[in-house]
Parts: C-alpha cells; sequence; structure tokens
C-alpha cells in the first residue's frame, strides 16, 4: 500500500492517455505477465515491460506531476508502458505492484525530478531563456523591433489581399475554387490563401498565417458560406488594423492583439519575472483535451478558480521529442498558482507552484444557458477575436437532432436553447452526452460561442469526457 | 464555421430587439470597445453587407459610410467587423426543439466501480486486433467481451450511461454480442436507439423479444398485431407466444390465411421455441399450405411432437421399410427403401426430388426415418434398447445411411438415449472413423449438444485424449464454460503434446483461442510451467518453442485477467437474489 498518497482510480489513469489508441494498448499491458521489478513508493511507480525486443522498457511515473519516462521510443506521452503501469497499479493490484525502494534504474530519473521540484517552480525551464535576455538587451531590442517591423509590413500585405477580394467580389473567391489554386492555376487572383498564409509566416506572424488558412477552408464550404467567409475576413482585418495602430490601443487589448497576431510570451516570465502575478486558488479541472494535427499535439487544460470563479486555459504542447509534459483528469482539484498570460480578457494560463496533491472536486455549479451567451458577450467586448468562452452549464436537457434540426441544450424552463456546436460532430460525444442525460437535465462544461457549444466534459456526476 | 443564423434567425438577433437581459442588451446597445477605437461606422444591415461584398466594390459601391482616405473595400471590412461583433455578443438563446420523453428508469443497480473500467476497456478494444496468426503475449479483450456481458447480465447490473453508445455500437456490429448487450444496456439504450436511425437494430426485437412491451390490452395486442410493421409482428407474436402460448397461435390464427408466403414462414418460425400438443391442429392444416417451404417447416415441428398423428404416421411408413431380419440366425436389420413417394407422403412434408448424386429411394427412406419418433422402434426391435438397436449388424450397405438419419431424428427430438447410443464410447480406437464414415453427412457437434452437459464434457475430454485436438475444435465449442475438469486437462496435455512433437501453435490457434475464453481460470497456475521457452524437440519446426512459450503465455495471461475480470464483477451489494431476478427480466 501507499502510506500516503492515496491510489488514483483507473478513471484518473484512463484520462491521462493521449487517445483511444493509448488507453487501449495501456488496458491490454494492465496485467502482471509483462511486467517485472515493478515496485510503488509513496510517490513513484516502477517497472520493467517485456516489449517486443531483448531488453525489457524501463517505466518510471513520478506520480507528483503526474510525470513519466520510459525507454520505449514512443512519441505519445504518457507511452503504453507508463499507462500500463498505472492502471495496473490502480487495479489494485497489490501484488502486481508491490511497496519498495525504488529500482537502481528509476533512482536517478526520480531524484532529478525531486531535487527540480524542490526549485521554485518554473524556474527549471525558464532559466535558460531568462539567463539569454540580459546578455544582450540590445541585441533582443533589435530583434524584437525587426519582428515587429516584419509583422507590420506583413500586415500591410495581407490588408491588401482582402481589399483585392472585397474588391472583385467573394463570389470570384468562390469560383476560384475554394482559394487553393488549382495546378498550373497557381498564382492567379493574387495567389492561394496557402500562398498568403505562408507570406504570413514568413511576416514572423503565425497568428495571421493560422487565420488565413482558416479562411481557405471556409470558401464554397456549405450555405452561407460568403457570410462566414466575410466574417472572418472583417475580423482578420480587424486584426491587421489593431496592430497597425498597436500605439494606440490601451495596454491590456494591446497584449491580445499581439498574442492574437502570434507574438509569445514566456510562461517562465510570466512566474518568475519582474511583473510576475500569480492567483492562487484551487482550481477545478474542467476539462482536458487533446488535438493532434499530425505534427503538433496541443493539450488543453480548462480550469476554475473555486474562490474566484475564473476560468483559466493552461496549453501545452507535444511533438515527435517533446513529450506533453502535464496531465490533469477532469475532476480534480489542484491548489496551485497560476498566472494568466497578458490580455484584454485573460484566459490562457502558466502553472506555478502546486501546494497540494491533486484532490477529486465537486460537480461545479453553472448557469443556464442566458447567462452563458452573456458571458461570452461580455467576453468580446474586451478580446472581440474570441470565437467562444468557456462556460458550466447547469441543468440543460441535450435534445438529440432529428429531422435536418440540429443538436441542442435546453435550459430548465424549457424554451430557450443553445445550438450544439456542428464541429462536435464526433458523433459518440453527442451520443454520450444523451445517454448520460437520458432526457433529464445534466451539467456541461464546454466553449460557448458563436458556432453554438461545444460541450467537453459532462457529470454524470463523475465527470465523463466527450 | 457556421453563421450566428444557426443559433437565432437574424430578425431575433439584431441587437435593437435585445432588451430581456441587462447585461447583453449593455452590450448590444454599446459599440464594442475594440471596434470604437478602429473607427464609427454607422451598423449596416448584415445581408446587404453580404451580398455587397459578394458582388465586390468594383461592382457596386456598398452602403457603408467611408472615412477620408479610406477605400470603399476597406470601409466595408470596418463595416462587416463592427457587425459581426455586435452580433456575436449579442446572440440569443434559441427556442427549445422538443425534448425527447424523458427515459425509463432502470432500478438495476450501477456496476461496480472495477468492472464499470474493465468494461470500458473491453469496449475500447473492440475491432483492433487484426488477422496475424501471430498474436502475441497479451490477451485478446474482444473475444472476452460475451462472456463479461453475460456474467453483468447474471448479477442483474444495468450498464453505465456513458458507455451506452459504446455498447450499442458494439452490440451492431456483432450479432452474437446483441442479446447480451442489450439486456445490460436496458431501457436507456432502447431509448436512445429509438432517436438515433444507426441503433434501429435494437428496436427490432432480435436481441429480446423479452422486452417487447405487452399491454394487458388484447384489443391493443391484436391492432398491433394487424397494423404494425412485418418486425414488430415477429416481436409481438415471439413475445406474446413466449408469454402465453395458445395467445401467440390464436392471434397467428386470425390472420394465416391473408399472410404472404415468406411472412408466413417467418411466423411459423417464431413457433418453434415452445412447441406443444396444442399446436397440433394448426401444424397439420400448415400441411396443406400453398407455399413448399412452410408445408417442410409444418412437418419438421410435428415431428418433434411424439403424440402427433403424424408421427404414428412417419412410424407406419418407416416401420414398413425396416424392421428385424432373423433369417440368417442372428437378428440383423433389413431395409426396403420406399418405391416410390406418394401423394400422402409429400403432403407429410417429404420432398420428392432428391439432391444431385443422391438415389430417390434412399432419400425417401432418410426423411421418413429422421421424422419417425424414436422411440417407437423399441417396440419394432422387440424391446431392445438404443444402443442395442444401434449395435445391430445392417443389410445391403444401409448402414451409414440409416444411422445419418437417426442422427438428425435424435437431434430433431433431443433424445439423449440416441444421442448416446449412435456417438458410442469416444475412446474407442476407430472411433473417429466409426462415428463419422466415409459418405456420412452426420454432424457430431449436433447430437454431443444434445447430450447432457457434464456428460459431453467428458465425451469430448476422452476423445481428445485418444484422438487428439484436431478434430475436436468444434466438439469444444458446444462444451459448457468454463470447461468442466476432464475437459480441460484433456485439453491442456494434448496442447502440451502437441508442442512435444514440435508443430508450430497457430496449428491448434482454433483450440489456443477456445482454451483463452473456455479454461477455467483455476486452470492458470498450472499452465505456468508451460511458459517457460523448452528445448526444442529434434524435428521440430525452427523457433517453436519460443513460439509457444507466447502462446501458453497469452493462455496464462488471459485466463488470469478472466480471474481478475470475475473478482471484480462482485454480486450486488444487499439484493436480494429474487429482486435481481425479476429486475433482469423486465430490461
Amino acid at each position: 500500500m501507499n502510506p500516503q498518497g492515496e491510489r488514483w482510480t483507473t478513471d484518473q489513469v484512463l484520462a491521462l492517455a493521449p487517445g483511444e489508441a493509448s488507453r487501449k494498448a495501456g488496458g491490454k499491458l494492465a496485467a502482471p505477465e509483462p511486467w517485472s521489478e515493478t515496485g510503488a513508493d509513496e510517490a513513484a511507480l516502477w517497472g520493467q515491460c517485456k516489449g517486443s525486443g531483448k531488453q525489457p522498457y524501463r517505466t518510471v511515473v513520478d506520480l507528483n506531476g503526474p510525470a513519466f519516462t520510459c525507454s520505449c521510443p514512443s512519441r505519445k506521452f504518457p507511452c503504453k508502458h507508463a499507462l500500463g503501469l498505472l492502471l495496473l497499479w490502480a487495479g489494485g493490484g497489490d501484488r502486481a505492484v508491490a511497496a519498495g525502494e525504488p529500482a537502481s534504474w528509476a533512482v536517478e530519473w526520480l531524484a532529478g525530478r525531486r531535487e527540480r521540484a524542490g526549485r521554485p517552480a518554473g524556474a527549471a525551464p525558464g532559466g535558460g531563456a531568462g539567463s539569454r535576455a540580459p546578455a544582450a538587451p540590445e541585441a533582443a531590442e533589435r530583434r524584437a523591433a525587426r519582428r515587429m517591423q516584419r509583422i507590420g509590413a506583413g500586415a500591410v500585405e495581407l490588408e491588401q489581399r482582402l481589399e483585392d477580394l472585397l474588391h472583385s467580389g467573394l463570389a470570384s473567391a468562390g469560383r476560384a475554387g475554394g482559394g487553393d489554386s488549382p495546378p498550373g492555376g497557381s498564382g492567379s487572383a493574387g495567389g492561394s490563401w496557402d500562398e498568403t498564409a505562408a507570406r504570413m509566416v514568413d511576416a514572423q506572424a503565425p497568428g495571421l498565417a493560422a487565420r488565413v488558412r482558416e479562411l481557405g477552408s471556409v470558401v464554397a464550404s456549405g450555405a452561407d458560406w460568403p457570410a462566414r467567409l466575410l466574417e472572418e475576413c472583417a475580423l482578420l482585418h480587424l486584426l491587421d488594423q489593431a496592430f497597425l495602430g498597436l500605439d494606440r490601443l490601451p495596454t491590456p487589448l494591446a497584449a491580445t492583439v499581439r498574442s492574437r497576431v502570434g507574438l509569445t510570451t514566456e510562461a517562465a516570465e510570466l512566474l518568475t519575472g519582474p511583473d510576475a502575478a500569480t492567483v492562487r486558488d484551487r482550481w477545478l479541472v474542467l476539462a482536458q483535451q487533446d488535438s493532434d494535427d499530425g505534427k503538433l499535439l496541443t493539450r488543453r487544460i480548462f480550469l476554475r478558480g473555486e474562490r474566484t470563479g475564473r476560468m483559466a486555459l493552461h496549453l501545452s504542447f507535444g511533438g515527435p521529442h517533446r513529450p506533453l509534459d502535464l496531465a490533469l483528469p477532469p475532476g480534480l482539484v489542484l491548489d496551485a498558482d497560476l498566472a494568466y498570460y497578458p490580455g484584454a480578457r485573460p484566459l490562457r494560463a502558466a502553472l506555478g507552484e502546486r501546494h497540494a496533491p491533486a484532490a477529486p472536486g465537486p460537480v461545479p455549479p453553472g448557469c443556464g444557458i442566458d447567462a452563458a451567451l452573456t458571458a461570452y458577450g461580455d467576453a468580446l467586448r474586451d478580446d472581440p477575436w474570441l470565437d467562444s468562452w468557456p462556460v458550466v452549464l447547469t441543468d440543460v436537457t441535450p435534445i438529440p437532432g432529428r429531422d435536418g434540426a440540429g443538436w441542442q441544450l435546453a435550459d430548465a424552463d424549457g424554451e430557450s436553447a443553445l445550438p450544439l456546436d456542428p464541429r462536435c460532430s464526433g458523433r459518440a460525444s453527442r451520443w454520450q452526452l444523451a445517454a448520460i442525460s437520458g432526457g433529464a437535465p445534466v451539467t456541461v462544461f464546454g466553449e460557448c460561442g458563436h458556432r453554438g457549444f461545444l460541450p467537453l466534459t459532462v457529470w454524470d456526476p463523475t465527470p465523463v469526457s466527450l | 464555421m457556421t453563421s450566428t443564423t444557426n443559433i437565432m434567425p437574424p430578425t431575433n438577433i439584431t441587437p435593437t430587439t435585445n432588451v430581456t437581459s441587462s447585461t447583453s442588451s449593455t452590450s448590444s446597445t454599446s459599440t464594442p470597445p475594440a471596434a470604437a477605437s478602429f473607427g464609427r461606422v454607422a451598423p449596416a444591415d448584415w445581408s446587404a453587407l453580404v451580398s455587397a461584398a459578394l458582388l465586390g466594390t468594383e461592382r457596386r459601391t456598398p452602403p457603408v459610410a467611408m472615412r477620408p482616405g479610406q477605400g470603399s473595400a476597406a470601409a466595408l471590412l470596418d463595416a462587416a467587423a463592427v457587425s459581426t461583433v455586435r452580433r456575436r455578443a449579442a446572440l440569443r438563446p434559441a427556442p427549445a426543439g422538443e425534448r425527447p420523453a424523458p427515459a425509463p428508469a432502470d432500478p438495476r443497480p450501477p456496476l461496480p466501480p472495477a468492472a464499470r473500467r474493465r468494461l470500458s476497456l473491453l469496449l475500447a478494444d473492440r475491432g483492433g486486433a487484426g488477422g496475424s496468426s501471430r498474436r502475441g503475449t497479451a490477451p485478446d479483450l474482444t473475444e472476452l467481451l460475451p462472456q463479461w456481458l453475460a456474467a453483468a447480465d447474471g448479477y442483474g447490473y444495468r450498464a453505465p450511461e456513458a458507455l451506452l453508445p459504446e455498447l450499442l455500437d458494439a452490440a451492431r456490429a456483432r450479432t452474437d454480442l446483441r442479446s447480451a448487450a442489450l439486456a445490460l444496456a436496458g431501457p436507456r439504450a432502447l431509448w436512445l436507439a429509438r432517436l438515433n436511425d444507426a441503433w434501429k437494430f435494437a428496436l427490432r426485437g432480435i436481441g429480446g423479444p423479452a422486452g417487447f412491451p405487452l399491454g394487458d390490452d388484447p384489443e391493443g395486442v391484436r391492432q398491433q398485431w394487424e397494423e404494425g410493421l412485418f418486425a414488430e409482428r415477429v416481436a409481438l407474436l415471439t413475445a406474446l407466444r413466449r408469454h402465453d402460448p395458445p395467445a401467440g397461435l390464436a392471434l397467428l390464427a386470425t390472420t394465416w390465411s391473408t399472410e404472404r408466403a415468406e411472412d408466413r414462414l417467418m411466423f411459423l418460425d417464431s413457433l418453434r421455441e415452445d412447441l406443444s400438443a396444442a399446436d397440433e391442429p394448426f401444424l397439420e392444416r400448415a400441411l396443406s399450405d400453398r407455399s413448399r417451404n412452410v408445408r417442410a417447416t409444418a412437418a419438421e415441428f410435428l415431428s418433434t411432437l411424439p403424440g402427433s398423428a403424424f408421427a404414428a404416421r412417419m412410424a407406419e411408413r418407416a416401420h414398413t421399410c425396416i424392421g428385424p431380419d432373423r433369417t440368417s440366425g442372428t437378428t440383423r436389420i433389413s431395409v426396403e427403401a420406399p418405391h416410390e413417394c406418394d401423394a400422402a407422403m409429400q403432403r407429410d412434408g417429404v420432398a420428392p426430388k432428391p439432391p444431385s448424386g443422391r438415389g430417390e429411394r434412399s432419400w425417401w427412406l432418410g426423411q421418413l426415418v429422421e421424422a419417425t419418433p424414436l422411440d417407437s422402434w423399441r417396440e419394432r426391435f422387440a424391446d431392445r434398447a438404443p444402443a442395442a438397436i444401434v449395435a445391430l449388424p445392417v443389410a445391403d450397405d444401409w448402414r451409414t445411411e440409416l444411422h445419418d438419419a437417426w442422427c438428425r431424428a435424435a437431434v430433431r427430438q433431443q433424445s439423449a438415449d440416441w444421442a448416446r447410443a449412435l456417438l458410442g464410447a469416444p475412446g474407442a480406437p476407430p472411433q473417429a472413423a466409426e462415428v463419422s464414415p466415409a459418405g456420412s453427412s452426420r454432424d457430431l457437434t449436433k447430437l454431443l449438444a444434445v447430450l447432457p452437459g457434464d456428460e459431453r464434457a467428458r465425451w469430448v475430454a476422452e476423445f481428445i485424449a485418444a484422438h487428439g485436438l484436431s478434430d475436436a475444435f468444434r466438439m469444444l465449442g458446444v462444451c459448457a464454460v468454463p470447461w468442466a475438469e476432464p475437459l480441460g486437462r484433456a485439453v491442456v496435455d494434448a496442447l502440451d503434446i502437441a508442442r512435444d512433437a514440435g508443430s508450430y501453435p497457430w496449428s491448434f490457434s482454433g483450440v489456443m483461442g477456445l482454451a483463452e475464453r473456455c479454461l477455467d481460470p483455476a486452470a492458470a497456475d498450472r499452465l505456468d510451467m508451460l511458459t517457460a521457452v523448452t528445448d526444442e524437440p529434434e524435428g521440430a519446426s525452427p523457433g517453436s518453442g519460443g513460439y509457444w512459450s507466447e502462446a501458453f503465455q497469452r493462455l496464462v495471461g488471459t485466463l488470469r485477467l478472466r480471474a481478475t475480470m470475475r473478482a471484480e464483477l462482485t454480486p450486488p451489494p444487499a439484493a436480494p437474489v429474487p429482486a435481481g431476478e425479476s429486475a433482469r427480466r423486465t430490461p
């Protein structure tokens, strides 16, 4: 048994899995057979898993974090071995994972982690950046100024592109075939959206580039695409103009514009820099969602402070050689410091010091549909580029779409409803929502925006990720 | 991305009409600050902006105010941005559509947490593993789902709501899971299925007509029977028949003569489960049906009713063909196959035309014997027991034909005595050839299924001990799970012998797969020693030792996993058994 740390539930473990395939693979390894030299102490698990090769994989899990290391070559994080070991342990296998002293091969990594944990949070990753900046402040300033110039030039170019489009009409963009230039026909009408996006990447404005790429996917995509294209063009135009007039904007709005354009802020700077301002609260994990665009794995963790009531979004990114570094299953409460990224409507936050191990939390209180739309409207006043705002809805009833009508979440009064975001076409999640509701009201967390409501978690009353 | 019109018709989202919510009206009547700092543009009608944008400003001057020095395109973008943010900030709820009726309550207890997670894992693994012959050492979770479902159903648990969609998808993909999956899923799954066309199958009653709602109102049943769709009618008839067989028959009789031939056949088939002497008059009439298939099915049913007039007619015909012959001193069976298939025989379901390659007289004889009550032979052969009759020599090479027909009769009439006699002793050296001689169409597996469970397992165990595994696969398939002890040991020993013989384990992958699912988990400890890689015997296939070790590891792993799964499925707390029973019957 673990003397102090409570054993995790299998649900908690499964929530760490970066995908369905990992859940499955991990589940298969949640049996004693492939494992040897397993053990656990109050804060860690370790074991050797027999794989296809001669050498078994060595897997170590630090339960404070949690953090994982494994000698397997998987780019999944946590890998199936770590999941399997956790599942084996969570499944109650005292026999399978006995208490003991860490194996020699596990000690080093664990010791390294515990030593780092002893330091002020954020110091380790930020150390490099922080020490570089003061070394050559003038050079850094010059670099920054040059980048602002480049982005400015990109914004001007993009403005021209948008005005050209409006000049010749959106209909011509539709006829040109969705913006992707056909083979041989490239270069016509000022180039495709992809080309323009590439120009924005060259201008070091990834935020603009992403929006431009989106435009390409709107063209000729469904009935009312001209209206949607005009909306997105107009908001992009708004962003261009905002950046070009950055000096005249209030500081928070300027920060929003900078981040929307693609200028990033170092998390370490937020947590430990001279202007660091952290918020300590008991943060309830509302959702954890992963998306993989093939190159980059993005994990979004939504939190809400019990005391402050503030929403926060923690982003982490993983890639082939960069595993995701944080896993927080919905339902846990985290006593921790958060530092919000600057902006007129702060949402994204960096995680600082954690004051206590995560513990299971309650079903969160929420609001109705009117209040949810109001929250989104309020947020838009600060940041007009927001597509949605996270809200917890209480007592809403899912209404499955029938006969062409879309899915809805109906309010307790039964009269008003929010349509579900068409993007949640992942059939399973909508039907899970309906199944858990059974026609009765439920608590749902999700993103409320102009496309509708995108449900992420529903409570049954334990949180179920959708 | 979708326009805001999805949320509300444009007329309802114009900011000016929004006065109900103080907060939203603030955000809608005051220009958003971001937009304000980029120039004030008079609000313009959104659809006018869209049509201007579609046409292009070079063709039409947009209905927007231009700042000095600003082009019309930029002015149009300004106006569109303001309008977009305004409309988004002033979104109002849509009118709610019709809510689904609440799902009926499911009083069954929820699964224990560990079992719930297990189900989630089992379902997640669905449709995974490819068809590769080398399966590694990890258990095949997909194959364990059926027995897990059966065990959970047995305790009267209900499925976790969050897993219902996956459970329904699994039941849709695999018919063998359907009835157990739908039973566990319960009323809420049927509620869901009514909302999703992909799950319509669940309502068809295939999974369990027991779930079909039978009202107490005979008039309602009658109306449903007369107006329902075909599938609903089959479900209704099956349910009623289970509940009250004579009432089911009476219902069918009301419309029988007006049904289409295919439908008559299906309806007739739904009588199969609860046949009794009370059905005889109806079946007799069906022997004159216009459809040949209906006639044949009616004859088949009648032959399972030993006291029926039909059975007596068949016995009379068969007994004139077959009887004891004592002329040569010892008793043997003489056979004189029928010379014609007359109209009366045809009316009783004897098919006159044999399949190609069979003589018509032996074809007719086989049908007569198959439909003749087996008990009648005792009298015909001077009160001999079945085993003694089977042991009698048969004249003129009729032995295979006659025994095949008796085998079919034993299966049809579910006669354990005759099945036992026809199967004989499993260990006798020539048994494999003897019970299934060349030219025979005999199905041993079906005969085995007629025997009581423990006897069946014992017979198969002895068969395997004597003849090995090569012919045992289908026999094992009809044995009760988990395999009773002599059988489990016989299979393990035979696998061990097969390994020592040096072949590759995938020659036995069918039996291995069955063993993983069917061996008693308690056998795992005994099997542990087989997982070691042994020295390959001389002449063994290269590398076979390692593959066998892997196969045994998987076997042991699967058995342990099954034991764990079984332990996780603890009985529901404090639920008295009868309550669980009744809850299970009313899913």
